[in-house]
């Protein structure tokens, strides 16, 4: 964005410079900009912006669809912190996304990687690993539980034809059904953080990976000390991205598994929606709602500040 | 289906230097002549890689087609049938009847429609008062859009629903239109795309006396075709597949979408291994379509979100 000095009268949308005309100019602009602005604005404020402002409201106060809203300061939390389906549920997220996230990106990465160089049809293979991205949640859940089945599965069948007797039971499990989700979503991710990575590669300049020629350094080592620092404002977003979405799986689980067998597959989200609209409860599911954002800003928080260290 | 890479490339303004990276990496390759003959092994053993890697991944796919052309107790066989030894194409003319597939179908193509045109027309508009137009709080409250992008929808989506039960419109269309048509990804999307058009163009149009309404409609709107093509794509994918906003909103069968219709089917009827697998194939069809149609926008869509801004 540059700021440009141009004849008032002929650029109204330039920066507003002090005096009366230039007032007249900027409120003009405003008017301007706003109308632009205002029907999407209109839309976000009601539905995103107020009821995120709610959401922290909401979790200090006791709120349930019998009731009307009462401030009970920290109450909530305390129950929440009590509740053994709280801990479970936050349990679960966290190994979900502990596996989910490094497995998506240093698969992505490697896709990425494969994918990179100029070759005939190479569209063909990136559209292909892109594609389980765009696919019906619905359908992949649906067809991952059947690949998954315990005895006859395609999976399991693999696993007996490579020698391994004892197969694991999967989404009947309460031990395997988790990995079973992460195998799932780590499929259906990776096409998506491929992209961005593979956009991330062409933008790192061949004279870098020349030089590093000329001086010797080795395929490892050129991945080490240029692909990788290269890559670290993508590396950053992926980071970001794939946490958030970790740590609001719904979707996937409830169609995969509905939160079983037993709760051992119950997420945060699913907690939030059976406590906040199956029950009712709006101030308690909204305490968990916030703990749950918080947890999205620590990582995104922390996320940057170590990028920014590494800049340095 | 055309070569990606290109694709990517034709994109100057995405992409900025990786064209001329890729230029440069092209002149390096001539003077490394003697080498070809090694690279083109090498090329070999990439594309058998790159082989191997697409079948494996594409097994539930072709697993999904294959088993919905089968009979229900072919399905899960030791050892597995790839192929079925007969198939059962009345599979696909039974789901009709067996579930109302037909309108299912037709709403989700109602939703996917309204809040696509929704997005992209209010999400253009709005990115070009963010990117175009300078006014004082302009920034701030464009932040207030980012900021919400990294709120979790699951944390107030309670108070969404509450605000839709006082509105008296739980259980119908117009709650999702609402919530969805007017998203902070759109307006990121777009406004990201705008700060890569000039702002000379603007001003030139300005002194030949185009109105802001007619810069945005004839100068900047045919200018970014390829960014409103993305958005149009992802956000209509995104109402299509979308599970949960529906299944919170939607309670009456007939307003249920493909993804609650199918979900519900595989509920009721857990043993219809091979009729599931159809009502997936045909859930998945018109996504395969458009992603076919315009596979160039999503990738370049998803690479712009990307860049950071």
């Amino acid at each position: 964005m540059t700021t440009k000095t141009i004849t008032p009268a002929a650029a109204p949308a330039a920066a507003p410079a002090p005096g009366r005309g230039n007032r007249k100019q900027a409120r003009r602009n405003t008017l301007i900009g706003w109308t632009f602005i205002l029907p999407n604005f209109l839309g976000f404020l009601a539905f995103t912006l107020i009821p995120v402002l709610a959401a922290f409201a909401l979790s200090f106060m006791e709120w349930t669809s019998f009731s009307a809203p009462k401030w009970v300061g920290l109450a909530n939390f305390q129950r929440m912190l009590a509740s053994d389906s709280f801990w479970v549920a936050l349990r679960n997220t966290v190994v979900y996304a502990i596996g989910h996230v490094p497995l998506t990106m240093a698969l992505a990465l490697l896709l990425a990687m494969l994918l990179n160089r100029k070759l005939k049809g190479i569209g063909f293979f990136r559209v292909a690993i892109f594609f389980p991205y765009i696919t019906s949640l619905v359908a992949v859940a649906v067809v991952w539980n059947m690949l998954f089945s315990p005895d006859s599965g395609p999976i399991n069948q693999f696993l007996h034809t490579i020698g391994i007797a004892n197969a694991p039971g999967w989404t009947s499990s309460s031990d395997w059904a988790l990995p079973a989700v992460i195998i799932t979503s780590v499929w259906r991710d990776m096409g998506y953080y491929m992209v961005l990575y593979l956009a991330g590669l062409q933008a790192i300049p061949s004279e870098l990976y020349e030089a590093a020629e000329v001086d010797g350094a080795s395929a490892w080592q050129r991945f080490w000390n240029v692909t990788i620092p290269s890559l670290r404002p993508t590396t950053f977003f992926v980071v970001v991205m794939l946490t958030v979405s970790s740590f609001k799986v719904f979707d996937l689980i409830v169609v995969m598994t509905n939160g079983g067998p037993g709760r051992s597959t119950t997420v945060l989200s699913q907690l939030i929606y059976q406590e906040g609209i199956g029950e009712g409860k709006f101030g308690y599911s909204s305490a968990i709602s916030l703990v749950l954002f918080l947890i999205v800003l620590t990582v995104t928080v922390l996320q940057f500040k170590i990028q920014q260290r590494r800049e340095r | 289906m055309t070569n990606m890479a290109e694709d990517l490339k034709a994109e100057a303004p995405f992409l900025g230097p990786s064209a001329p990276a890729a230029e440069d990496r092209r002149r390096t390759e001539r003077r490394r002549s003697p080498r070809e003959q090694k690279k083109r092994t090498t090329d070999v053993v990439i594309y058998a890689v790159l082989a191997v890697l697409v079948v494996a991944l594409m097994v539930p796919f072709i697993w999904m087609v294959s088993s919905s052309l089968k009979e229900n107790n072919q399905v899960l066989t030791v050892p597995i049938q790839w192929i079925p030894s007969e198939f059962v194409w009345s599979n696909y003319t039974d789901i009709w009847t067996r579930i109302p597939m037909m309108g299912y179908l037709q709403n989700s193509l109602y939703l996917a429609v309204i809040i696509t045109c929704l997005q992209v027309l209010t999400g253009s508009l709005a990115a070009y008062g963010f990117s175009k137009v300078r006014f004082p709080g302009r920034d701030v409250l464009f932040l207030a859009y980012i900021g919400t992008i990294a709120v979790p929808w699951q944390a107030y989506m309670v108070p969404q629903y509450i605000m839709m039960q006082n509105l008296g419109l739980t259980n119908s269309f117009n709650a999702l239109i609402l919530l969805q048509a007017f998203g902070a990804f759109g307006v990121f999307l777009m406004r990201q795309y705008y700060m890569t058009i000039p702002d000379e163009l603007c001003e030139a149009a300005r002194i030949d006396g185009l109105s802001e309404y007619g810069i945005w409609a004839r100068v900047i709107l045919p200018l970014s075709k390829p960014a409103l093509a993305s958005l149009a794509l992802l956000t209509f994918v995104n109402t299509w597949n979308d599970y949960m906003g529906p299944f919170i909103y939607l309670t009456s069968n007939r307003l249920w979408t493909v993804q609650l219709g199918l979900r519900s089917f595989v509920g009721q009827f857990d043993a219809e291994y091979a009729m599931i697998m159809t009502g997936s194939v045909i859930s998945v069809i018109p996504i395969l379509a458009i992603f076919l149609l315009g596979q160039r926008y999503f990738i370049q869509g998803i690479a712009t979100s990307g860049m950071k801004g």
